[in-house]
């Protein structure tokens, strides 16, 4: 019998393999964590409640996870060897940290959403201005259109001014350089540092009180703009970097000008990663709030034009009626911040879905060509 | 073959937009006698060259005859690559590169004063080692861009016909037709490459250079690639760097070897037609390498 035809019966008669396990999560492990958990949570009641003249909420969570880790190190030493314990202790505090942050984010977004929803399910919220709005108005009147308005066409006015501006300098920087790169480069990166109360400041110095220019929407985009910069150049450099040389040879080798190589090859390559410049850029400006405190003026009314009298926008509005003494004015507060980040994530998602293909990848209507194509071929 | 006229990659020249943007090519008005192509050598005197202080080639002097594929032969670090990026303006990209000597195109001088890097290497055309198609580009946009790069605007119907003629002439058409909307990308490295040359060959350049086309490729896509060589011989002047010394002897009808020692620059050893130069080597150290005893 040959070596084939043996395999070839033996393998339906044979039973199924048996899978060895690959590392993974134990029970012992698990139970090791869940033990110390709530080892550590009574020892510290008893410590805090019973024992020691100790008080308040952070106090008693940070004692609790020092405890936790004391009890998980003890725990381990009672199975394992040292060597092993330290390691699943270091993946203990690593893990926890991770747990940390989402739970810090997520206490934020939740916070700010039951803190908002109060005014936020009213509908009145986002087809209202706070123009007829008196401090003890009932929750059903008045709302933040003209702020989202404002905050919509400063962002829009900014991000025309400084995604062109932005990009151009990583552009100078990174295709044309010479000796002027480097000292551009310097004074972004300071620019990065810069505190948005000084971009205000600067705005209103220069635009507002030298140049005449009265506190309007306009002047807060550019005092956005000023922030916005710095960050989309940054990281649109970062990314121009990233297209491959090989790519620009190839563009030079086919007699194409150096203007045309950045147009036609660098910046089609790099635009998923442009697109994460804008997006940064947008995001840092879309929340400053000092720069437009003393730039963009405050009204209560509506006024969707940006280039003349006072404009409201989302940060300036939060940071306005918070400070009321009156419950529905800080709940409208916080329906705000909760539309400024519902605002943020369509942005985001927005940018995403436009320009952040890989390069290559084609969109649902460049395949649907594509499908068309081949069938009638 | 019969489209030869039709595929004649200077029709679409006539469409030249004057008015377009500033570097606008104008293309030289080269008269092409119906049927046939004009072909143009190249001839490099005294080239020498520079990266910095450090010497990597000197006084080479070589003619590439007209329609006929020259081969580079030589070592690593001998400064065959250096030399074929001289010939198309691509080594003063480097930003300490020095240059001594001219070359010829048509009997004028590339590096001559007033003359644009750029319209040198649309006529000097240059294939890389790796194959580069542009990520972002479908198959069609990568072998219509030498157009848009150049500044060339020509109408939709001869756009067509030239990507077409040109992935012929690549020997890729075949393969590709179906699917010229797809990723330049998705196509494995051989087809990449042969993208990269039919690329090249839509601006309907006079020469074609070759810098180790094959050294990234596997056994049959280097085969075809050769093929594609073979086909374009005596279409337009080609120059190829190779290693591969069967290659060289497959594909090439001219060849020079050049060489460098740690404490010499780059020079021609010896150059001639290939046969004699595979067969009957008139220098030692040539006989040594083409027989694989060094290098």
């Amino acid at each position: 019998m040959s070596v084939i035809e043996r395999t070839a019966q033996a393998v339906p008669t044979a039973p199924a393999e048996r899978r060895v396990r690959l590392g993974g999560v134990t029970r012992e492990s698990v139970l090791t964590l869940l033990g110390a958990a709530a080892g550590s949570l009574a020892l510290d009641w008893v410590l805090y409640e019973r024992v020691l003249p100790l008080s308040g909420a952070f106090g008693f969570l940070v004692v609790w996870y020092l405890l936790f880790l004391a009890m998980t190190w003890g725990l381990g030493r009672l199975q394992w060897d040292a060597r092993t314990v330290r390691e699943r202790l270091v993946q203990t505090v690593v893990g926890s940290s991770g747990v940390l942050v989402v739970a810090l984010i997520v206490d934020q977004i939740v916070y700010v959403a039951i803190r908002g929803s109060h005014a936020a399910s009213h509908s009145n919220f986002f087809t209202q201005s706070m123009e007829t709005t008196a401090t003890l108005s009932p929750i059903t009147s008045g709302g933040a259109l003209n702020a989202v308005v404002g905050s919509l066409e400063q962002l829009g006015l900014a991000t025309l001014f400084a995604v062109p501006l932005g990009i151009a300098a990583a552009v100078f920087m990174s295709e044309v350089g010479g000796r002027l790169a480097r000292p551009v480069r310097t004074v972004v990166e300071a620019m990065t540092a810069l505190p948005s109360i000084v971009a205000g400041l600067f705005i209103l110095g220069v635009v507002i009180l030298s140049l005449g220019v009265q506190k309007c929407g306009f002047a807060a985009s550019l005092a956005l703009t000023v922030m916005m910069m710095p960050i989309v150049t940054r990281a649109a450099e970062v990314v121009i970097r990233l297209v491959p040389g090989t790519l620009r040879e190839a563009s030079y080798a086919l007699g194409g000008s150096q203007w045309r190589t950045v147009l036609n090859v660098v910046l089609p390559t790099a635009r998923p990663g442009l697109v994460t410049a804008v997006v940064l850029g947008m995001a840092r400006g879309v929340g400053e709030t000092s720069p437009v405190l003393l730039t963009s003026g405050f009204t209560s009314g509506m006024n969707a034009d940006p280039f003349s009298d006072h404009q409201v926008s989302l940060p300036l509005y939060i940071w306005n009626y918070v400070r009321y003494p009156a419950p529905d004015m800080v709940a409208r507060g916080f329906a705000a911040a909760l539309t400024l980040m519902a605002m943020v994530l369509v942005l985001f998602v927005t940018a995403r879905l436009i320009g952040g293909r890989r390069p290559g990848d084609l969109s649902r209507r460049q395949r649907r060509r594509l499908q068309r194509e081949m069938a009638a071929s | 073959m019969s489209d030869t006229a039709a595929a004649d990659p200077t029709v679409p020249m006539a469409a030249i937009d004057a008015a377009d943007a500033t570097d606008t090519i104008v293309l030289p008005g080269v008269e092409r006698p119906s049927g046939g192509t004009p072909l143009y050598g190249l001839e490099s005197r005294g080239v020498s060259a520079w990266f910095g202080t450090h010497k990597v080639l000197d006084r080479v002097s070589l003619t590439m005859q007209p329609g006929q594929v020259t081969a580079l032969i030589g070592p690593s670090g001998c400064g065959k690559s250096t030399y074929l990026r001289i010939l198309n303006r691509m080594h003063e990209m480097v930003r300490t590169a020095g240059l001594a000597g001219e070359v010829l195109l048509d009997g004028e001088d590339v590096y001559a004063p007033g003359r644009r890097p750029a319209d040198v290497r649309r006529r000097i055309g240059m294939v890389f080692q790796r194959p580069n198609p542009f990520p972002g580009m479908s198959l069609y946009d990568n072998v219509a861009s030498g157009l848009k790069l150049a500044g060339i605007k020509v109408s939709r119907d001869h756009r067509d016909h030239l990507v077409q003629s040109s992935l012929e002439r690549a020997g890729l058409w075949n393969e590709v037709r179906n699917r010229l909307r797809t990723p330049g990308g998705s196509l494995s490295g051989g087809q990449q490459q042969r993208l990269c040359i039919a690329r090249s060959l839509a601006v309907s350049p006079d020469v074609l250079l070759m810098d180790e086309p094959c050294s990234a490729l596997d056994p049959t896509s280097t085969r075809r690639v050769e093929e594609t060589i073979a086909e374009l011989r005596g279409r337009l002047t080609i120059v190829i760097v190779t290693h591969n010394m069967q290659q060289a002897q497959r594909v090439s009808q001219s060849c020079a070897f050049f060489l460098a020692t740690h404490d010499t620059p780059g020079r021609i050893v010896e150059a001639g037609d290939t046969e004699q130069v595979f067969g009957d080597p008139a220098d030692p150290r040539t006989a040594d390498y083409v027989n694989g005893r060094f290098g």
